[in-house]
């Protein structure tokens, strides 16, 4: 550990802190209707899609209808992605003329993009041509961003709702999300990237006749693009097989920091978001609180556990210890212009959200820094989380946690000034507790069949099969694909590639089924019953606060609401952590 | 539900002209203007011939030839390869072959795996075995991290500043080089810290090699 690396993380965290309010008021403005600046330019393509699309915006909609639209939408999404992907042989914009993958991976690759879990069965640069990347995987980076923020608009219109007539209208929130927040920033983000030396190109790759003679193909490709909204809708599907380790999609120190920030600028705005649309900017706070406490956690295990080392390189005689002109620690799968401390970060931010973007190999964390991702993602995507789908899953635990504060004190509970009775609690419930359930049935079902765990051939590796590692690879793969992450211990697979650089991939399809229908379930289902909270909550009339009302803007409600998310991971995952990431932990043993 | 198919077939597919096809089109356009080097990979020419890019790192080794005098080919068809004494070598990639820029890869290799502890071992062998005769004193627990782990891209064009400086003793002596010649390229090719604070120090490889190969008058 470095002092450097400490003030680079504290740095991080300052900005966060100090930008969240400004996008977060800027959310508001957008989804409340407030004038901005970029109605000027923005209002009159706003109104042309509405007429193409054959919608009138101002036409609300109840929890239902919303639900239609945005699985309609979905649906249609997915049909098109999955389209696109299958019929590379007559793309334009394929200069290295490459074939479609088999039908069970693209089945995977759909349900992956349309889900914002972006989990990559396939390499990019070996199996993609440029127009897969760009109309079909950057094209679901933007929509299924903004389908997960609609769903955490619409259930904050729900909260403060005075009739369950409307949630809103699903289009309009739709267009604006992509208009005036995802478009705009993508923009300007893209171009910074180039800046900093991520490449934009439809061109050939490059092949090049190096010093000493030896031949390099170099991979090319319109990256920046799909890079920034990559970060900035946490998707996290690299446009690389690396993803950001591969210096044209993160070529420096800066622009990991900056697309560390894309990543959590909107879950973290939206709580700022959310404190506005409710009235009351502690609301907001005391939910950003409860994030950020859990996120620097994290960050501290992380760094300290790979400042350390692992156990493997100290058996092979090596000092990991930082000393002048290195940076020490455990630099296996991780990069020299990052280190420790921007790889640690880096991790610990697209595993608190859904992003699931690396820019190191997981796989290769020690076994506590390994636990952090693990960690992460067993509090089911809370700590910030995905665009939209964090602060609504959060407000899933809020209403936990108010409900459960309610039984201590012996009072109805309530929430912001609406009773939360037996109907939401069991709604509440039911969403929280998809996302886990999903992680552990298909766990639990791919480990016992032939082929769906590390075992499956023929991408086996015997030395894995039965240790904690090998168990760990396939934990991980399904609690990533359920919480819609896409980060992987991604020496398990669900594709062959029979030479490197070879084209035409074959899918191995129990794994792809399998995580392909995790992955829609554990989005949907969860999404169907947040709308249906939100119309229930619509309609409840609003009670003035009273004396003994349980305050939910105040460090005691903080503390509460990590105490109940602690409590429910911990429940569900304990178990099967302690066969994988914990017992790595715990001995220096080499396997 | 008819007019909400209706509407998500149009938008669907107005969304995929728009940001599928004008928007990347379109910042491809305006990266290729603004920042044309950037954009098409940073590439570094000798002679008017591309060597490689900036960012990425490559081999310098040299084809191991057969008893016929033929290269001779690994099992998967790729030459075999030693590396080259008169170049500072690369950190150890997970690719096939190494250094493959367009087929990235981790190592996946996990930490308290036998197979991470012979694939350390086995780095740090190889790092023993050229630099020792020129750094004697050498041990495995004095060579840097960076030089003994594979990176996350396979493809890092950077090694840490004491890797290099361990290195530099090798160069000077093959290349006949005055040692203090060779440092002062290493810290010239160093790229700091962005703005000072963000990231680590890194030496480039590549240019640093391009460097050497100027400064003796040789490619």
């Amino acid at each position: 550990m470095t002092t450097q690396g400490w003030l680079q993380i504290l740095l991080y965290v300052a900005v966060l802190v100090a930008i969240t309010p400004l996008v977060g008021g800027y959310l508001a403005r957008v989804y409340t209707g407030q004038p901005i600046l970029l109605d000027h330019f923005l209002r009159g393509p706003e109104r042309w899609l509405y007429r193409i699309f054959r919608v009138d915006p101002n036409r609300g909609q109840d929890w239902r209808a919303y639900a239609r639209s945005l699985v309609v939408f979905s649906l249609a999404g997915w049909l098109v992605l999955y389209l696109i992907l299958r019929t590379q042989d007559i793309h334009p914009f394929n200069p290295q003329n490459f074939h479609s993958a088999t039908w069970d991976v693209t089945f995977n690759t759909a349900s992956s993009f349309l889900t914002n879990t972006n989990w990559q069965y396939y390499g990019g640069e070996t199996t993609l041509s440029y127009f897969s990347q760009m109309a079909g995987l950057t094209v679901q980076n933007f929509l299924s961003a903004g389908v997960g923020i609609v769903v955490a608009i619409a259930l904050i219109r729900g909260i403060t709702g005075r009739s369950e007539r409307s949630l809103g209208n699903f289009w309009q929130d739709l267009v604006r999300t992509q208009l005036y927040v995802l478009g705009p920033l993508a923009i300007i983000g893209a171009l910074v990237l180039v800046s900093q030396g991520a490449v934009q190109s439809v061109s050939h790759y490059l092949t090049v006749r190096g010093p000493t003679g030896l031949s390099q193909t170099i991979a090319v490709g319109p990256v920046a693009s799909q890079e920034v909204i990559k970060e900035l809708g946490t998707n996290g599907g690299g446009f690389f097989n690396t993803n950001s380790a591969m210096p044209f999609e993160n070529p420096g120190g800066f622009s990991n920091f900056f697309e560390m920030l894309l990543v959590l600028a909107i879950p973290a705005g939206l709580t700022a978001t959310y404190g506005r649309m409710v009235g009351s900017r502690r609301q907001g706070w005391a939910i950003f609180s409860a994030m950020a406490i859990l996120f620097v956690v994290g960050v501290t295990v992380a760094y300290a556990a790979e400042a350390h080392g692992s156990p493997a390189q100290h058996a092979a005689g090596l000092h990991t210890s930082a000393f002048t002109g290195s940076t020490g620690g455990n630099l296996e799968g991780k990069e020299q212009r990052f280190g420790i401390p921007g790889s640690a970060l880096f991790d610990t931010i697209t595993t608190v959200t859904s992003a699931g973007a690396v820019n190191s190999a997981v796989e290769s964390y020690t076994g506590l820094g390994g636990a952090v991702p693990f960690a992460n993602l067993s509090a089911s995507e809370v700590i910030f989380g995905g665009v939209g789908t964090g602060l609504y899953s959060m407000l899933l635990f809020v209403l936990l946690a108010v409900f459960i504060g309610g039984l201590m004190v012996g009072r109805t509970p309530e929430y912001l000034g609406k009773k939360i009775e037996a109907r939401e609690i069991k709604l509440v419930s039911l969403g929280a507790l998809i996302t886990p359930l999903s992680a552990l049935l298909a766990t639990g079902l791919a480990t016992s069949i032939k082929t769906g765990g590390r075992a499956s051939p023929p991408i086996s590796t015997p030395a894995l099969i039965g240790k904690p590692q090998g168990f760990s690879e396939t934990f991980y793969a399904y609690l990533s694909q359920a919480n819609n992450n896409g980060s992987a211990f991604a020496g398990y697979s669900g594709y062959v590639q029979p030479s490197p650089g070879n084209i035409g991939a074959h899918g191995v399809t129990v794994p792809d089924l399998l995580g392909g229908f995790t992955m829609l379930f554990a989005r949907y289902a969860p999404i169907l019953f947040v709308l249906a909270i939100a119309g229930t909550l619509a309609g409840k009339k609003v009670s003035p606060a009273g004396l003994g009302t349980m305050r939910t803007d105040n460090p005691t409600f903080v503390v509460l609401l990590i105490g109940v998310i602690l409590l429910v991971g911990a429940l569900t995952f304990f178990p099967a952590l302690l066969l994988g990431p914990i017992v790595q932990a715990l001995t220096n043993h080499l396997y | 539900m008819r007019r909400d198919i209706v509407t998500a077939a149009i938008a669907i597919i107005v969304f995929t002209i728009l940001l599928g096809v004008a928007y990347p089109l379109a910042m491809t356009g305006v990266s290729q203007v603004a920042f044309p080097g950037n954009a098409n990979g940073q590439r570094l020419y000798v002679n008017g011939k591309p060597v490689g890019s900036k960012l990425i790192g490559q081999q310098f080794a040299d084809p191991v030839r057969g008893a016929n005098g033929k290269p001779k080919l690994d099992k998967n068809g790729n030459p075999v390869t030693n590396p080259d004494p008169r170049y500072f070598q690369p950190r150890p990639s997970a690719t096939t072959p190494p250094d493959n820029a367009s087929a990235t890869t981790f190592s996946n290799l996990g930490p308290n795996s036998t197979a991470t502890r012979d694939a350390i071992a086995s780095n740090i062998q190889a790092y023993l075995q050229l630099e020792k005769p020129y750094t004697p004193g050498l041990t495995a627990g004095r060579v840097p991290v960076d030089a003994a782990n594979s990176s996350a891209s396979g493809v890092d064009p950077h090694i840490s500043q004491a890797n290099a400086s361990i290195q530099a003793h090798r160069i000077a002596s093959v290349r006949h080089l005055p040692l203090s010649t060779v440092m002062a390229l290493i810290s010239r090719y160093t790229d700091g810290r962005t703005l000072g604070f963000f990231g680590e120090p890194g030496v480039n490889v590549l240019e640093l090699n391009l460097a050497l190969s100027r400064q003796m008058g040789t490619h």
